[in-house]
């Protein structure tokens, strides 16, 4: 068995959903970039180097008591399954998965902290939190950053502030994103306006695993774009008061279709649930785009909801490849994947009557 | 439109792969996406559009410059950098800082840090106090709780910082 599979049998805390926006504002999340004094950045590190700094952040996560729980796993203890499956709940990059060197990443028991090493920096540590808590997750990771910071120090410049192998990142190196569910705007084909504004206001939107506009599941991760030049808790302010303004017109656009488009979209959310409660072969996608209007259906009370929001967004995760093939224990072909999530997805929707 | 991989199915994922720093558009279908997994490390990354700026450059200022710039500390040059959008050591940011710093202005509208920095966030007390903004609004609570002691240092650290921050400034 692999290590990695301790994280499937519970459900990431980030999915736990939590205040009454969580279903619009599924997750909070802040990564930030650092890089080790005295180390070139990765690009320039040699063999040696990258053992050393596994070693190193090993032992200062030992010494932290928040972080002393934290699953430790080299490039050793994954295999490509385990990987992907990590990618799927976001506590790696697909670059870092994809990385042949030595490597590392940390992760807590719970799934709110992870820590990728020797990404595209030394250190890419990362909060979660499910819900719309920005400032928390801010609040826990800013205290694992200053722990780890009276461990070994980061390159810092006085003026750049915090220095990164992409001056993309360079400064604060932090990236705050949530994760927003949009069904309504996208239904009512508004979400492209949304976008616009976004870029307007230096915001980066991607779908659900960084792809570009092609949104699946309805799903988009909204973050600042620009990483210098304003202090960390303004950067998340802005980033807050932009995503509250997305809530009210996602819930103005729910209005709207119910109201004004109920036929159509009592047609749409049952006609979404009837396909998944009875299709036999079914791709990630179309599950995903599918499941995205049944939570919308239980969300505006179309659907009389007979699972939690928790099982429900889970499913979006359990659904994708990695996951199906850790559930079947045995790795599936596409096609054979296809009939599993079919299987799957019926059956975890079997309390959910048409 | 058509699946590239195999021709036959609908696409319905479109990525965008950079190879040899040429931008390529990729059109799957779910299943051929699914089979060819990670084989698509590079999605479209911030790096990209940093390279994307690179070229913007205006080549008569920049280009011979470019050939001769070289990061002492790491043996990096400024040409590699515009490849591959990435530094080779923290070196690099000083050794390149006239071209790189107006490229930073452009991406970044700005180029003087103003978040947490080591010695406040690795302040021996252990406290996640990091900005002055912070400070402040704990302040004003020692105050309104009538500690008045604890406030007191606390507003002389305050002042300390904004000091040093000061003198930072006039510097430039
Ligand atoms: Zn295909
Ligand atoms: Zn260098």
């Amino acid at each position: 068995m692999s290590k990695v599979d301790v994280f499937l049998d519970h459900t990431a805390e980030w999915l736990r959903g939590g205040d009454a926006d969580s279903n619009i504002v599924v997750s909070s999340r802040i990564r930030l970039a650092r890089n080790i004094e005295g180390y070139p950045f990765i690009q320039r590190l040699k063999d040696d180097d990258r053992k050393e700094i596994i070693r190193l952040v090993s032992e200062a996560l030992q010494k932290i008591s928040q972080t002393r729980d934290l699953y430790y796993l080299q490039k050793a203890d994954m295999s490509d399954l385990d990987l992907l499956f990590l990618v799927e709940r976001h506590l790696i990059s697909r670059e870092h998965a994809a990385e042949q060197a030595e490597k590392a990443v940390a992760i807590s028991p719970n799934e709110v902290m992870s820590m990728m090493v020797l990404e595209e920096d030394h250190l890419r540590i990362q909060a979660f939190q499910s819900g719309f808590q920005l400032m928390e997750t801010w609040r826990i990771i800013n205290q694992i950053d200053a722990e780890l910071q009276k461990r070994m120090q980061f390159s810092f410049d006085p003026v750049l502030g915090y220095l990164t192998a992409c001056p993309t990142n360079v400064g604060t190196g932090m990236r705050a994103s949530c994760m927003l569910h949009l069904p309504s705007l996208v239904l009512t084909k508004q979400v492209h306006k949304v976008l616009q504004a976004l870029s307007k206001l230096n915001l980066a939107a991607r779908g659900l695993y960084g792809e570009g506009t092609q949104a699946t599941g309805n799903f988009f991760q909204i973050s600042n774009q620009m990483t210098l030049g304003q202090p960390e808790e303004e950067m998340i302010d802005n980033l807050v008061s932009v995503i509250r303004q997305i809530i009210e017109h996602e819930k103005e656009a729910q209005v709207y279709l119910k109201e004004q488009k109920q036929q159509k979209f009592l047609d749409q959310v049952w006609r979404a649930l009837g396909t998944l409660k009875s299709a036999r072969i079914i791709s990630s996608v179309e599950a995903m785009q599918l499941l995205s209007l049944t939570q919308l259906g239980i969300q505006t009370g179309v659907i009389q909801s007979q699972i939690s929001r928790q099982d429900l967004f889970a499913l979006f995760l359990l659904i994708q490849p990695a996951h199906l093939q850790k559930l079947a224990g045995k790795p599936l072909s596409s096609a054979e994947r296809d009939l599993y999530r079919a299987d799957l997805v019926r059956e975890r929707l079997r309390k959910l009557s048409l | 439109m058509i699946c590239t991989s195999c021709g036959v199915e609908e696409a319905t994922i479109h990525l965008t792969e950079i190879n040899n720093n040429q931008m390529m558009e990729i059109h799957l279908c779910e299943k051929c996406a699914q089979e060819k997994g990670t084989e698509f490390k590079t999605h479209f990354s911030i790096g990209d559009i940093l390279s994307g700026f690179i070229d913007l450059e205006d080549a008569a200022t920049a280009g011979r410059k470019k050939q001769a710039l070289v990061c002492a500390e790491c043996g990096s040059t400024y040409e590699q950098f515009t490849k591959s959008g990435r530094l080779g050591c923290a070196s690099c940011y000083t050794a390149f800082s006239k071209l790189l710093l107006p490229l930073i202005k452009r991406v970044q509208r700005s180029v003087q840090h103003c978040g947490k920095s080591p010695e406040i966030a690795g302040d021996k007390k252990g406290s996640s106090i990091q900005s002055l903004r912070q400070l402040r609004e704990k302040l004003q609570k020692m105050v309104a709780g009538e500690e008045f002691e604890k406030a007191a240092q606390l507003r002389d650290e305050i002042k300390k910082i904004e000091d040093k921050k000061k003198k930072k400034d006039s510097n430039e």
